[in-house]
């Protein structure tokens, strides 16, 4: 457990550290280009003075979209419109595809985008976007992916057998199964792991899958996205405290210190329900969005100076954390369906002495 | 400012995002929950204890197997006592057999001599007291023969008595 504390610090540091050179590049920048770049998609090129926005095109990358952009700026953009769905207040339920707005360019029905987000005309007119963008989309892709390959997997199953040795994909899967099963549940969570295998195995293959797509080209960055991840930390704090025992609640509401300090200590632990999912889907988030800053900037690098000399050491970089990106991506989905099962096994664990319970309290802060 | 809206926008949560995350997950928990991991962790739990058990019973097999072993080698060894005390016994018979059959054969061989012993001597005593008997009427009748021829006449009985007169003196 010390070890991945170690490896997990090295990389929250070490991507906390590009993200911060980006931020500190912003304001030359912006005083280079002196233009106000409010105009979203294709809107980062500024034309006059044949200089990019940065910053923007690095946002464009992480954020959501409206459109699935795959290759091209201004003219020879190459991107799907993708369908909107917005409820309104005075206006209700809209569906329409992205390619209305053109870009940003056009108002459709008295709205228009900006910054990829649907703003109503109408200041009186309050705007609920449900669009499938890029994130909902490849969501909704890896859904289907995951639905497919895991339901073959089960057929596979059927097919062969128990009594014969697993064959292609099945034998590719069954390790990561049985290791969320038996590592990950099992160690942490202990007798009672059973009932909560299927939920850790979608939580950790719904990352994994997208922690991979994300860093295909076209991907969109879905585990990057807070929304997503708090979703799931929400999950993981629904699920730990639904099945938290006489135990887990006695520790948070009678915890064992003096009375004195239960004014104190109750509301720290009461807070301490919150956080554990909150420092998950932080984690998450932070990690996959600075993995995609580093490269995005390091490939801005050639665009920055302006020199195709740079590019050697832009290339090298990119390669170097892309590596390092395929093994944060299996780490974060292992790490955050780790910790979710250790959260449920704090929840869970029967502590028959109460010497025991002392010393984990000791553990625990 | 610009760049003050991007990143609001990076750490805001979008209500879209959230409302299809929440779907698409509880859907894929149900569906993945139900034809997937259902089937796969049933398949690969079974198959653990298909191994479990076939592992479990090659063991005991074995066990079987050299329990077996041991049960034949203490049947053989019970088997080889089992003859040789037959082969000691019917030595031990047969030795008897044949000493009792000598005891049995002397004491009748001495029981036969022991009767032939007392028919002998009962047959002799018998043959002496008839050859006794026979002696006296021989003797009588030679007697009477005697004194008869002899005593016929007086001179006669007069030599015969000096006859017998002879023969006491001669005693």
């Amino acid at each position: 457990m010390s070890n991945r504390t170690i490896i997990l610090t090295i990389f929250l540091i070490f991507s906390s550290l590009f993200p911060a050179k980006i931020s500190a590049s912003e304001p030359t920048e912006n005083e280079v280009s002196a233009h106000d770049t409010i105009q979203p998609a294709t809107a980062h090129h500024d034309a006059k003075e044949g200089k990019l926005d940065m910053t923007a095109l690095a946002f464009e990358h992480i954020l959501d979209s409206h459109y699935w952009h795959f290759w091209g700026e201004g003219e020879g953009t190459v991107a799907a419109p993708l369908p909107c769905i917005i409820y309104s207040n005075t206006k209700g339920l809209q569906f329409f595809m992205s390619s209305v707005f053109e870009h940003g360019h056009a108002t459709y029905n008295g709205y228009r985008l900006e910054e990829e987000k649907i703003i109503s005309e109408d200041e009186q007119e309050s705007v609920y976007d449900f669009s499938i963008t890029k994130n909902v989309m490849q969501l909704l892709l890896s859904a289907t992916l995951m639905f497919w390959l895991f339901t073959s997997i089960a057929r596979a199953y059927k097919n062969t057998g128990v009594t014969s040795a697993p064959k292609g994909k099945q034998s590719f899967f069954e390790p990561v199964i049985t290791f969320v099963r038996d590592d990950i549940a099992k160690n942490n969570i202990g007798a009672k792991s059973d009932r909560f295998v299927p939920y850790l195995l979608t939580v950790f293959f719904l990352i994994l899958i997208n922690n991979i797509l994300g860093m295909v080209p076209i991907g969109a960055n879905l585990t990057g996205n807070i929304a997503f991840t708090m979703v799931l930390a929400t999950f993981t704090l629904i699920l730990t405290n639904v099945n938290g025992n006489k135990h887990y609640w006695k520790h948070i509401l009678l915890p064992p210190v003096p009375k004195a300090l239960y004014i104190m200590m109750i509301p720290l632990e009461i807070i301490g329900i919150f956080t554990k999912p909150f420092a998950l889907m932080i984690r998450l988030f932070a990690n996959m969005t600075a993995g995609h800053m580093i490269v995005i900037s390091l490939i801005g690098l050639i665009f920055m100076f302006e020199t195709l000399w740079i590019s050697p050491i832009s290339v090298a970089f990119t390669l170097f954390i892309d590596i390092l990106e395929c093994l944060v991506a299996i780490l974060q989905a292992f790490i955050f369906t780790l910790l979710t099962s250790l959260f449920i096994g704090s929840a869970v664990a029967d502590h028959h002495e109460e010497a025991h319970e002392g010393e984990e309290h000791k553990a625990a802060h | 400012m610009n760049s003050l809206i991007i990143l609001s926008s990076l750490i805001t949560p979008g209500i879209g995002l959230i409302f299809w995350t929440t779907l698409v997950f509880l859907l894929l928990i149900f569906l993945l929950g139900k034809y997937a991991w259902k089937p796969i962790l049933g398949a690969i739990k079974t198959r653990e204890k298909n191994i479990e058990e076939s592992l479990a019973k090659a063991e005991s097999a074995l066990n079987d197997m050299r329990e077996l072993q041991a049960n034949n080698e203490k049947i053989l060894a019970k088997a080889r006592e089992e003859r040789d005390s037959l082969l000691k016994e019917a030595r031990e018979t047969k030795e008897s057999i044949i000493s009792e059959a000598k005891s049995k054969a002397q004491k009748d061989a001495d029981r036969i001599m022991a009767s032939a012993r007392d028919q002998i001597i009962n047959e002799k005593n018998a043959a002496v007291s008839e050859l006794k008997n026979q002696v006296a009427s021989l003797s009588i009748e030679i007697a009477e023969k005697i004194l008869r021829s002899d005593l016929s006449t007086d001179e006669k009985q007069k030599a015969l008595v000096s006859n017998l007169m002879k023969d006491v003196n001669l005693n």
